[in-house]
C-alpha cells in the first residue's frame, strides 16, 4: 500500500472516524432494535461502515507507521475527527433512521465523488463503499416513508427526530483550510451539498416532511472539538484494549 | 494489507470480465490458482472463491506464491477465513513462501460470480443475483426502488416478496415465496 502524506492521512482520518463512530453507535442497537430484522439490518450496515473505517484508518496510519487498531483504540477525543452527527445518541428508532437518512445520503455523495480521486487508494475504497452505502440510503429512505406516513405516533416521532438531527447537517459540508491542499484528491465538502439536497429533498417531500429550519450546531469535530457524547462512545469501544494491552484472541 | 490498482468504473462489461479473471498463463502459476480455487466461502460452502469471483490472481515466482483476493463487502468477516484457508492449502501443497493479499480495486461485483456458481447457489437453496450490477443506476439517481423479480430457488415461482433487505450475511437478503410459502435467502446484486 502506498504511504499517505500528512494531509491525505488527516483527510482519511476524517472519513474513517465518521464511519467508525457511526458503526459503533449502530452496534449498540444489536438486540435492541424494534424487530429482529432491524437488528440484522442495522448490524449489517454497521459492519459495512466498520469495513470502510478499517480501510481508511489503515491508510491514514501509513503516514505515522500506526495500524488501524492503534488509531481506533489509543487515540483520545481531541484526536478524533468525526462529525458531531455520528456521535449523536441513538434515541428512539426514528432518531436512528433520521441519522441514517442524513449520513447515508452524505456518504453516498462523498464516495460517488471520491471514486474519481487522484489518490488511487482513496478512489478504490470509495468505489467499493459507494455501492454498499447505496443500500444504506435505500434502507433509511424506506423507513423514513414508513414512519412519516404511518400512524400519528410514528409521524410525530419522525418529525421530532428529523428536527433534532438536522442541526448537525451543516458540519458535514464545511471545509477546513487544509482541504485547499488536497485539490483533486479530497471531495471538497462544500461542493457535495447541492447533490445531497437534490437527493434527500425528494425523499422528504414524498414523506411529507419539511426540511427543518432552526439552529445550526456549532460542530468542530473536524478540529477535534466534540460534544460530551463522544467520550462515552470511546470509553465503551476502547475499554477492553486498554485494560488488556496487546491481548489477542 | 490493502493495495490498489486503477479504478475501472465505466469500462465495458466484457473488459471488466476479462480483468476480473486474469487466469495465469504459466504452468506453475496455474497450479497455484487451481489449488487456491479449491477453497470455499465459509458462509456459502457450496461456492469456491473462484465461483464467487473473489480469487483475482495467483502467481509463482522462484517458488514464492502470491495470491490476491478481493472482498465481497468491505466488512465481510469471512474474508480473513478465506485468506487463511488459501494460505493453508498452498502450504499443505508444499509451497513454503505464501503471501495472500487483499485488493479493493476494481471493486467486486456480483457480475463476477460464475454461471456454475449461480447454479450451485440455486441448488443449495439460495437465489442467485437477479440481473447485473452494470444495469443499475450509478451516480446520484435517488434510492433504488425497482428491481427484477427474484425466482424461488425451490419451486421457481416468480411470485416472491422481500421480507427484509438485510439477511443472514452482508451479501444476502431474506425473501419468501408466495406460492410454496418457503422463506429463502437471496444473494443481492452489488
Amino acid at each position: 500500500m502506498s504511504v499517505a502524506s500528512a494531509d491525505v492521512a488527516e483527510y482519511a482520518t476524517w472519513l474513517g472516524d465518521d464511519s467508525l463512530i457511526l458503526a459503533q453507535r449502530l452496534g449498540e442497537l444489536i438486540s435492541r432494535a424494534p424487530e429482529l430484522e432491524e437488528d440484522v439490518a442495522l448490524g449489517n450496515i454497521a459492519l459495512d461502515l466498520l469495513g470502510h473505517a478499517r480501510s481508511l484508518l489503515q491508510y491514514a496510519g501509513t503516514a505515522t507507521a500506526q495500524n488501524e487498531d492503534d488509531l481506533a483504540y489509543w487515540r483520545t477525543e481531541p484526536d478524533f475527527r468525526s462529525a458531531h452527527l455520528m456521535e449523536q445518541p441513538n434515541g428512539d428508532f426514528a432518531h436512528v433512521i433520521a441519522r441514517q437518512l442524513v449520513s447515508a445520503h452524505y456518504l453516498y455523495e462523498l464516495y460517488a465523488r471520491l471514486q474519481a480521486s487522484a489518490d488511487l487508494t482513496l478512489a478504490a475504497i470509495a468505489a467499493k463503499a459507494v455501492k454498499e452505502v447505496n443500500y444504506h440510503r435505500d434502507h433509511a429512505a424506506q423507513w423514513t416513508l414508513r414512519l412519516a406516513l404511518g400512524t400519528d405516533e410514528s409521524r410525530r416521532r419522525m418529525v421530532a427526530a428529523l428536527s433534532d438531527v438536522w442541526p448537525y447537517v451543516d458540519e458535514l459540508f464545511r471545509d477546513e483550510p487544509f482541504i485547499d491542499r488536497l485539490d483533486g484528491i479530497a471531495a471538497r465538502p462544500s461542493t457535495l451539498r447541492t447533490a445531497f439536497d437534490a437527493a434527500i429533498e425528494p425523499v422528504l417531500a414524498e414523506a411529507d416532511l419539511a426540511v427543518p429550519r432552526g439552529f445550526t450546531a456549532a460542530g468542530g469535530g473536524r478540529r477535534g472539538v466534540h460534544s460530551e457524547h463522544l467520550a462515552f462512545v470511546l470509553a465503551e469501544m476502547q475499554v477492553l484494549t486498554r485494560a488488556h494491552p496487546g491481548a489477542k484472541w | 494489507m490493502v493495495t490498489t490498482t486503477n479504478p475501472l468504473e465505466n469500462r465495458p462489461a466484457a473488459l471488466l470480465e476479462a480483468i476480473a479473471r486474469p487466469r495465469p498463463t504459466d504452468a506453475a502459476s496455474r497450479r497455484a490458482w487451481a489449488l487456491a480455487a479449491t477453497v470455499t466461502d465459509p458462509e456459502l460452502p457450496v461456492l469456491t472463491i473462484e465461483d464467487l469471483g473473489v480469487l483475482r490472481s495467483a502467481s509463482v515466482v522462484d517458488g514464492h506464491v502470491t495470491v490476491t483476493l478481493t472482498p465481497t463487502y468491505s466488512g465481510c468477516p469471512a474474508m480473513h477465513a478465506m485468506q487463511a484457508d488459501v494460505a493453508a492449502v498452498l502450504r499443505a501443497a508444499g509451497y513454503a513462501s505464501v503471501v495472500v493479499r487483499l485488493v479493493l480495486s476494481p471493486a467486486w461485483s456480483t457480475d463476477w460470480m460464475s454461471a456454475a456458481g449461480a447454479a450451485k447457489l440455486r441448488e443449495y437453496g439460495i437465489a442467485p443475483p437477479a440481473g447485473h450490477a452494470a444495469a443499475r443506476p450509478s451516480g446520484p439517481a435517488g434510492p433504488l426502488r425497482v428491481s427484477l423479480s427474484v425466482k424461488c430457488p425451490r419451486c421457481s415461482s416468480l411470485n416472491t416478496s422481500e421480507l427484509t433487505r438485510f439477511g443472514s450475511t452482508s451479501c444476502k437478503s431474506l425473501w419468501q415465496c408466495r406460492d410454496c410459502l418457503e422463506p429463502f435467502d437471496y444473494f443481492k446484486v452489488l
